[in-house]
């Protein structure tokens, strides 16, 4: 049985296609389609429900302490109003998740996970919780909508003082008087361009949502779908949990190094990472010259020889070709290499490219 | 001659121009329920189709689907205009065609306008 998210009721009355998606009723577009979606994201700004992410609070003495043992990335230098991106390994150095991490204070942390991966997050983070720390599942008192563009300043700044608002990417303010609602404001996203995402209470949400949309009307502010979130998160080449990554697939392979700190004293999973040794696979982006799309879990071939598999594919519509990430053997991982992706028994040529495919 | 469209169950529609000779395309429901195609495969002038199978597949942003063809004959030509432009599907799906079929041998069970409608009511 699928639940549904607060704004379900203004999918429906905007026309929204709803899909279920991680235990989720989501709609996968509204009335304008994807494509449109995703170029307001683009040209103007787009308004997400993304109520089905879970969000986590670890708070005590030892909070810190036991996320630095939970996660990759090193969280130790964190200011109050700080974000950070991390995975989440197992022993053997696969990634259980890839989180965000908001520092409320020194002993309160707030932990964004994917809805997919929420029950088994909550129970992995509980059962190596120790010293003084609790974890506190909010996720079902939570929303959490997304406002992204290049005009999603402009607009909030109709609801809130401006002057409260974070300012740079990867910060954000707690208690932000929104239109009279109390929200959490963070300058973080999932589309490439600039933009919040905006916490608050599920009983706060609808009235949020539709004020936000008013706000943001006369400068195309419109809702985007599950679909635009998808395309607009692989053009900017971020990775997708249960897509670039798994449990079997190590942060440095899914091209997650940056977040993965071995000088950190101790982490789960750093010692898998390192026994593993070097990478022999490695994530690229691939720009498909030939005629077809490749989804996920193509084969990828370089002379005939079968060397990685595609993790997501799409037709890019700000590009206008089709593009894909693939994770392939890193001897045949160079810029420019030309390649082959077989799509439904069908050879179709493709080509490495830098990551990101587009950035703003 | 009748110019009417008749309709398969899988959403294709189909325009006999004479006794062997039709158009096939797909119905608008079809259209409007894939969402915004990207991308058309058609096959080549002279391949085989045959009635129930896959003759061409539409990819939308999020997903592709396989076209069924509602006869069994041959492809006389295709609407190059699709390759380029697949979004004219979306525009007017009746009139895009896909392809063209001519020998048309045998024919599976389809739908009038009427009953297509209620079927998709359902």
């Amino acid at each position: 049985m699928e639940i549904k998210t607060p704004l379900y009721d203004c999918h429906i009355e905007a026309g929204g296609k709803i899909v279920p998606f991680a235990g989720y009723l989501l709609p996968v577009q509204y009335k304008s389609g994807v494509i449109a979606e995703h170029m307001a994201v683009r040209k103007a700004a787009g308004l997400f429900d993304v109520s089905h992410m879970g969000e986590v609070i670890i708070r005590g003495k030892d909070a810190l302490d036991n996320i630095q043992m939970l996660v990759t990335n090193d969280c130790g230098r964190m200011i109050d109003g700080q974000v950070r991106y991390s995975p989440m390994c197992n022993g053997e150095g696969g990634v259980i998740d890839d989180l965000l991490i908001y520092r409320i204070d020194s002993e309160e942390y707030l932990i964004v996970v994917n809805a997919s991966n929420r029950h088994k997050d909550v129970h992995w983070m509980k059962s190596h919780l120790q010293g003084d720390a609790e974890l506190v599942d909010i996720s079902d008192e939570t929303a959490l909508v997304a406002l992204q563009g290049p005009l999603a300043e402009s607009i909030l700044s109709k609801l809130a003082d401006a002057s409260k608002l974070p300012k740079k990417y990867y910060k954000f303010k707690y208690n932000v008087d929104v239109a009279g609602t109390s929200c959490m404001v963070s300058k973080t996203g999932y589309t490439g361009e600039e933009g919040y995402e905006i916490c608050c209470k599920n009983e706060d949400a609808v009235r949020l949502w539709e004020l936000l949309l008013k706000a943001g009307k006369d400068d195309g502010l419109i809702p985007c779908g599950l679909g635009a979130r998808d395309t607009l998160r692989l053009e900017a080449g971020m990775p997708l949990y249960g897509h670039e990554m798994d449990e079997e697939v190590s942060p440095i392979e899914a091209g997650l190094g940056f977040a993965v700190k071995l000088k950190k004293e101790n982490f789960i999973g750093k010692k898998g990472i390192i026994d593993r040794g070097t990478p022999t696979r490695t994530r690229v982006g691939l720009k498909i010259t030939g005629r077809g799309i490749a989804r996920e879990n193509c084969p990828v071939f370089y002379n005939d020889k079968e060397i990685g598999r595609t993790t997501s594919g799409t037709h890019s519509p700000y590009l206008g070709y089709p593009i894909a990430m693939a994770l392939v053997d890193v001897n045949v991982s160079s810029v420019h290499t030309e390649l082959e992706v077989d799509v439904r028994g069908r050879r179709i040529a493709a080509e490495i490219v830098e990551l990101p495919f587009y950035k703003r | 001659m009748s110019k009417e469209f008749l309709f398969t169950k899988t959403h294709e529609w189909v325009q006999f121009l004479d006794d062997t000779t039709a158009r096939i395309g797909i119905s608008d429901y079809a259209q409007s329920e894939l969402g915004d195609l990207v991308f058309i495969n058609l096959p080549e002038e002279g391949d085989e189709v045959i009635v129930g199978e896959s003759f061409a597949d539409v990819e939308s942003v999020k997903a592709v689907s396989n076209v069924y063809s509602p006869v069994t004959g041959t492809v006389k030509s295709i609407n190059k205009n699709l390759l380029d432009q697949p979004e004219l599907v979306n525009m007017d799906a009746m009139d895009a065609w896909f392809v063209e079929v001519e020998g048309i041998s045998d024919k599976g069970d389809l739908l009038s306008e009427e009953e297509y409608k209620k079927l998709i009511a359902e």
